[in-house]
């Protein structure tokens, strides 16, 4: 017999188009600048962890005999600042946004290639001033920063963690930016605005967050910096200033923050209900603008962080009626996913087991919002344990969830190869297990009246140590949780089976291209002539439905 | 007695009932939609799994119908909590006029009680049942908090103003209280307990730690050494500057034509800061005390202020005669 082998054309790819380390550090393939943020974030991510657990660990017992109080301080700060503004912030939008948006609307890339990947720098830059700081001595603030201990009292390093942030904040100004222009510029022919992918419309609601809310944040920052060094007496009451201002400076910007990191998540959790359940999306528009109202609204409610900080009684019961409001856009998300699965064909690939685990925690997440709207039961929650539960609820549960299944959902078009099935199923459910066992405890710990930011807790309260351990037993399954995919996707770089340009068989345009995609995202121009989520139907069986997943489960 | 793996903590106030209502009232809403949205998913899930890899469900649009069903009931869920919330937060906001009041100074990182009768505490405040209890609260350096878990109050204590919160606890006992706003190393440490006493046993306690000067008296005599007297006149009655007597709590007109209540916040700020806000008919002649006064002197000032417009009932059992020390 004779042996022959059928040549295959090779095929250039945004992966394989150049290679070498100057032709990533120089890239200005959108594609390539989400995997670098992609690596940068998952770095930041892994640091935020290792804070986290040592944290549980501390809390196993009520002594505090794990660390030193100083050192405590320090660790629940870096885990915040971390993970709020270097993987939080950038997760969803610097990754999965940056390769997707171009792709979803047919364009090349973003509008400022060369922007793009200044932000990237920028964040990297912003990046290491932090990490110096943290290594130099590290900070103890907290991450809100509260005056006058941030500018008066605490000896660490305040201002050059600070700096981190500021230079920081201009990565994510760029790439709101970015993406706007993008948004309105470079859309395919046909893809008229209500033709968009929900994942872009979030990601339009979250770039509004950053271009107008980060700024505030920065000067926020400066300040503290020049009461600091200077002693300017803004935020000084023997000098005229007043402390409770940057609280409102502060969460003028952090509250909308919150949207920054949810909204993005949302946008994943669209795709996912739909495409895995092969249905337009149930509300189309009332989906589309309850991410804009999210964003208008998620500005005119920062003072219910002030409930107890002798903020006016009156200032408090508007802010509360307006956080209440802002509650309805979000239900009506939730519920417009859920009638989605109504008569649907759904599937229970790992993408979606995330999306499914995602409605139900980001419910839990919303609704224990409302305890916290309610101004006579914040009274006795905040800074306390139920409010930890809560935000971890919407960051954790919400946008790591959707961050995670996203990832999974994108991961043949980004890599180029299949994750395995199996293992993905099981550390989805790994991760949603671990997390409730983790944060479920914590409501109940705070309304006993567990304080926030506590190295040690009253040994003669039982249940507070219980509530503890359980909460230690959960996160440690959860890290079990999140390495698994570490692993698995990184073998799976290699090792995966080759993944079909449209493995899932869906109508999205991102799919309509090769997987990985060429530098160029499409060969032509697509001509959009189709709603989202508008499933073929069975005379188009050629384009739809037809799968070819027999050929990626098998190595 | 609560059980040993209780889900509230003690309720022990007259407040803390309403808040563990309101509480309970959310918990039930909470529960019932995150179960029913999880019973319609995971119903869903089960009966729309995909039978066959080639199936396309019919699309559906929406339905106006739906939309606005599932807005407008949320939304009067939601106003129905914020009405309630608010309405027991109001309540509790304003301060009732006859409670014992008690001066209380946090700093990194202890909690100082003193008692209109002279009684001074660290990190333990022993309080009547069935009487209200009002702390008003300053701080020597950053911001820190009270909180009692057991009363579910809690309030900011912040550096340049006064803060108050108060309760009447229902029960004898001990009951925590934490520092819940983040303030430095020993955070955690910075906590202590509220020990709630029988009228009897209140009593006793009150006469076992009785030979301390009242905040008033110990006011009056700085009001003495600092020499404000010069101006406002030994017995208050007012000289170069205004009169004292009688001023706390009513209501002042400035040079602007504007006025101002006396409170503490007003009294506090004339020490301090005595040009922000001058008597119509007097000049700015008087010097600042910033940065001469430590918040537990600055409170014994404005007892003495507040004493000077008390009516005699209630300070002959409030404090001993100011004269007794001289």
């Amino acid at each position: 017999m004779e042996e022959f082998t059928i040549p295959k054309p090779p095929r250039t790819n945004y992966l394989n188009a150049e290679y070498g380390l100057k032709s990533w550090l120089l890239t200005r393939d959108h594609k390539r600048i989400a995997l670098l943020y992609l690596g940068a974030i998952s770095f930041f991510f892994f640091i935020g962890s290792l804070y986290a657990m040592a944290i549980r660990l501390e809390l196993l017992t009520p002594q505090g005999d794990l660390v030193q109080s100083s050192t405590y301080n320090k660790m629940f700060t870096q885990h915040g600042i971390i993970m709020v503004f270097f993987f939080l912030i950038p997760s969803i939008p610097a990754t999965l946004g940056n390769f997707l948006i171009p792709m979803m609307i047919g364009a090349k890339d973003l509008a400022f290639p060369r922007i793009n990947l200044l932000s990237w720098y920028i964040y990297i830059i912003g990046g290491i001033v932090t990490i110096y700081a943290l290594l130099a001595g590290g900070v103890d603030t907290g991450w809100t920063f509260y005056v006058p201990y941030s500018t008066t009292f605490s000896n660490s390093y305040v201002i050059a963690t600070g700096l981190g942030i500021f230079i920081n904040g201009f990565s994510s100004i760029l790439t709101g930016l970015n993406f706007i222009v993008t948004i309105h510029t470079m859309r395919a022919p046909g893809m008229t605005w209500f033709r968009l992918p929900l994942f872009v419309w979030a990601h339009y609601a979250t770039s509004l967050i950053m271009i107008l809310g980060t700024p505030v944040i920065a000067i926020t920052i400066l300040l503290v910096a020049l009461e600091r060094l200077a002693h300017i007496g803004i935020f000084d009451p023997a000098a005229g200033g007043d402390p409770i201002l940057f609280q409102h400076l502060f969460w003028f910007y952090s509250h909308p923050a919150v949207y920054i990191m949810v909204l993005p998540g949302m946008g994943v959790i669209s795709e996912l209900i739909a495409n895995f359940s092969r249905k337009n999306i149930f509300g189309y528009k009332f989906v589309a603008f309850s991410s804009l109202a999210i964003a208008v609204f998620g500005f005119l409610v920062w003072g219910h962080h002030l409930f107890v900080a002798s903020q006016s009684v009156y200032a408090g019961m508007i802010f509360s009626f307006l956080s209440f409001a802002v509650a309805i856009p979000s239900a009506i998300k939730v519920f417009n996913w859920t009638a989605t699965l109504y008569k649907g064909s759904i599937s229970y690939d790992t993408p979606m087991l995330y999306a499914l685990g995602f409605i139900g925690l980001f419910t839990i997440g919303g609704m224990t919002g409302l305890f916290l709207a309610a101004l006579a039961v914040d009274v006795h929650l905040s800074d306390t344990y139920f409010v930890v539960a809560h935000f971890h609820y919407i960051m954790v549960g919400g946008t790591l969830l959707a961050y995670l299944g996203g990832l999974h959902y994108w991961w043949p078009k980004i890599s180029g190869r299949m994750y395995p099935e199996g293992w993905g199923r099981f550390s989805a459910l790994i991760v949603f297990v671990g997390f409730n066992l983790t944060f479920l405890p914590q409501f109940l710990l705070g309304y006993l009246g567990m304080p926030r930011r506590y190295h040690t807790y009253p040994a003669d309260l039982v249940s507070w140590q219980v509530l503890h351990v359980l909460s230690t037993a959960g996160a440690s399954i959860l890290g079990v949780g999140l390495l698994i995919p570490l692993f698995y996707l990184v073998w799976s770089m290699r090792y995966g089976p080759i993944a079909a340009a449209n493995p899932w068989n869906l109508p999205g345009l991102e799919w309509q291209t090769a997987s990985p995609p060429p530098t160029e995202n499409f060969l032509t121009t697509p001509i959009v002539t189709h709603e989202a989520y508008e499933f073929a139907g069975p005379e188009h069986k050629s384009v739809v439905g037809k799968f070819e997943r027999q050929q990626t489960t098998e190595i | 007695m609560q059980s040993w793996f209780p889900l509230i903590p003690e309720s022990a106030s007259t407040y803390s009932g309403d808040v563990d209502a309101l509480y309970f009232y959310i918990s039930g809403v909470t529960v019932f939609f995150t179960l029913l949205i999880s019973f319609v998913i995971i119903f869903f899930v089960v009966k729309y799994r995909r039978r066959n890899p080639f199936e396309i469900p019919r699309p559906i649009e929406g339905s106006m119908k739906l939309e606005t069903l599932w807005s407008v009931i949320p939304l009067l869920i939601a106003m129905s909590i914020f009405f309630w919330g608010a309405k027991i937060y109001f309540n509790q906001y304003r301060p009732p006029k006859n409670a014992i009041e008690v001066y209380v100074v946090g700093k990194q990182w202890m909690w100082k009680f003193q008692h209109a009768t002279g009684q001074r505490e660290i990190n333990e405040l022993h309080v009547p049942v069935g009487r209200k209890i009002k702390l008003i609260m300053a701080t020597e350096d950053v911001i820190h908090d009270v909180f009692v878990p057991a009363f579910r109050i809690k309030a900011d204590v912040v550096p340049g103003r006064y803060t108050t919160e108060w309760f009447e606890a229902t029960k004898p006992g001990r009951y925590h209280f934490f520092c819940a706003e983040y303030c430095g190393m020993n955070h955690s440490g910075m906590g202590g307990w509220v020990v709630v006493l029988d009228p009897t046993e209140y009593e006793n306690w009150l006469s076992g730690n009785a030979n301390q000067m009242s905040p008033a008296a110990a006011g009056q005599q700085m009001f003495e050494s600092l020499g404000c007297a010069s101006c406002h006149g030994a017995n208050a009655e007012g000289g170069r500057g205004p009169a004292l007597l009688g001023i706390y709590g009513s209501n002042v007109v400035l040079n602007n034509a504007q006025s101002v209540k006396a409170d503490e916040a007003y009294v506090r700020e004339s020490i301090l800061n005595p040009q922000a806000k001058i008597v119509n008919g007097f000049g700015p002649i008087m010097p600042s005390f910033q940065g001469q006064l430590s918040e537990e002197q600055l409170l014994q000032l404005v007892a003495y202020v507040k004493s000077l417009s008390a009516p005699k009932t209630e300070t002959q059992t409030a404090k001993p005669p100011p004269s007794v020390k001289k």
